[in-house]
């Protein structure tokens, strides 16, 4: 990542802007995802050192949230909840199924980079448990078929 | 410089220590010992283990010591059958959470969490265990961590940060899956902040972190944090 790229720019702004303060930390890595769409780890380090905090804090803040991704997200990407009415109605279940098709670990991508698997801790929908996100699609109630035939037909059309 | 003191009663005992003090080194300055296995004087309080845990008259809710601040007219109960039940779970769910076997471990018969469950008599774990398989990392040139044995209480991370100064140590992820890393989560070796000063393998309550081919017995050292407080603050004791 160079100096002069214009995300960095724009985020250099916005650490300025926060005045390099750590309880901005959260502020920034969000701005930083939203601009590189996930964080590896020479931007956590640059974020460490414009900020004056330990790399293993940033890093430990970054790994909290599920929000944050430390690797380049697939262009597709199945988002399953984990919170607990989803994962009591087997949320895991179908994810495992996933896993199991494409041959992927939750939090990887695919290789060719076609399909990542990502996990939340709750989106909300609690009512229309178990819920998986496909893109940016939220499929309510969701079973095995239904979540492989959605990403084979998301698959299929790129 | 005078400091407000503060009476109260510790298992029946009347004590008066400073304003602002914790129930834990309030009680442990008047000789009643409390378990604790993330407390660590010298270090700031983490309040993590659960396990000083301790009643207070007029609150049905269990405190933990090591964070409650004494207040005048305190009444403290350190030791009951619930507080022993309680204690006796949080102790067996740390040995169900991760692979635990005293057996194999560097710190055998050197371990605060083993001799803690001897104590309360824990002679069996009701939980179903984990048996994680974690990484273990020996890349450094003697310090190796063994992450299926971290009960995660962070003395390592706060002696490296508030002791050493350096925060090379931190928690990466949360709940059952958190563990201690190195920097950006690099091997040990090739961490560039770590002075190998070897202080997290002496305050190490278990056999998590260790120092390769030196018996445990020689390596702990938890009085290292308060020692070394008490010396920057020239209070030569020892």
């Amino acid at each position: 990542m160079s100096k002069d790229d214009s995300r960095r720019v724009i985020l250099e702004k916005v650490m300025r802007d926060h005045g390099y303060q750590e309880s901005a930390l959260l502020e920034i890595l969000h701005k930083a995802q939203e601009l590189y769409g996930y964080l590896d780890k020479e931007l956590l380090m640059d974020i460490s050192g414009s900020l004056n905090l330990p790399p293993s804090h940033v890093f430990g803040v970054a790994t909290f949230y599920s929000f944050f991704k430390l690797k380049r997200p697939g262009q597709h990407v199945v988002t399953g909840c984990m919170g607990t009415a989803c994962y009591v109605k087997g949320a895991d279940e179908i994810m495992q199924a996933v896993e199991r098709e494409y041959n992927i670990k939750r939090g990887e991508a695919t290789p060719d980079g076609k399909l990542s698997l990502l996990v939340t801790r709750c989106i909300g929908a609690c009512a229309m448990a178990p819920t998986i996100i496909v893109d940016d699609e939220v499929i309510a109630k969701a079973t095995k078929e239904i979540v492989l035939q959605k990403i084979k037909q998301v698959l299929g059309g790129t | 410089m005078t400091t407000t003191t503060v009476t109260l009663k510790i298992d029946g005992l009347e004590v008066t220590v400073p304003e602002g003090t914790m129930i834990l080194k309030a009680a442990k300055d008047n000789g009643i010992i409390i378990p604790t296995l993330c407390n660590l004087e010298g270090l700031s309080p983490y309040g993590g283990c659960r396990l000083c845990l301790v009643e207070i008259s007029g609150s049905p809710k269990l405190f933990p010591a090591c964070i409650t601040p004494v207040s005048s007219g305190m009444e403290v109960t350190t030791k009951s059958e619930r507080l022993t039940e309680y204690r006796r779970m949080a102790v067996q769910m740390l040995l169900a959470e991760r692979t635990h076997i005293c057996s194999v471990c560097v710190a055998n018969d050197h371990c605060e969490l083993q001799s803690l469950a001897n104590q309360l008599g824990v002679d069996h774990v009701l939980f179903e265990r984990k048996w994680t398989n974690l990484e273990i990392d020996s890349s450094h040139d003697f310090l190796v961590i063994d992450r299926n044995r971290c009960i995660l209480c962070t003395r390592c991370i706060r002696v490296c940060d508030e002791i050493e100064g350096v925060h090379t140590l931190d928690l990466k992820l949360r709940g059952k899956d958190s563990q201690v890393i190195m920097d950006l989560d690099e091997h040990w070796g090739s961490s560039c902040s770590c002075t190998s000063c070897r202080k997290c393998a002496k305050v190490c309550p278990v056999g998590a972190i260790y120092i390769e081919g030196e018996p445990v017995s020689h390596t702990k050292h938890k009085d290292i944090a308060e020692f070394i407080t008490e010396r920057r603050q020239r209070k030569w004791k020892r």
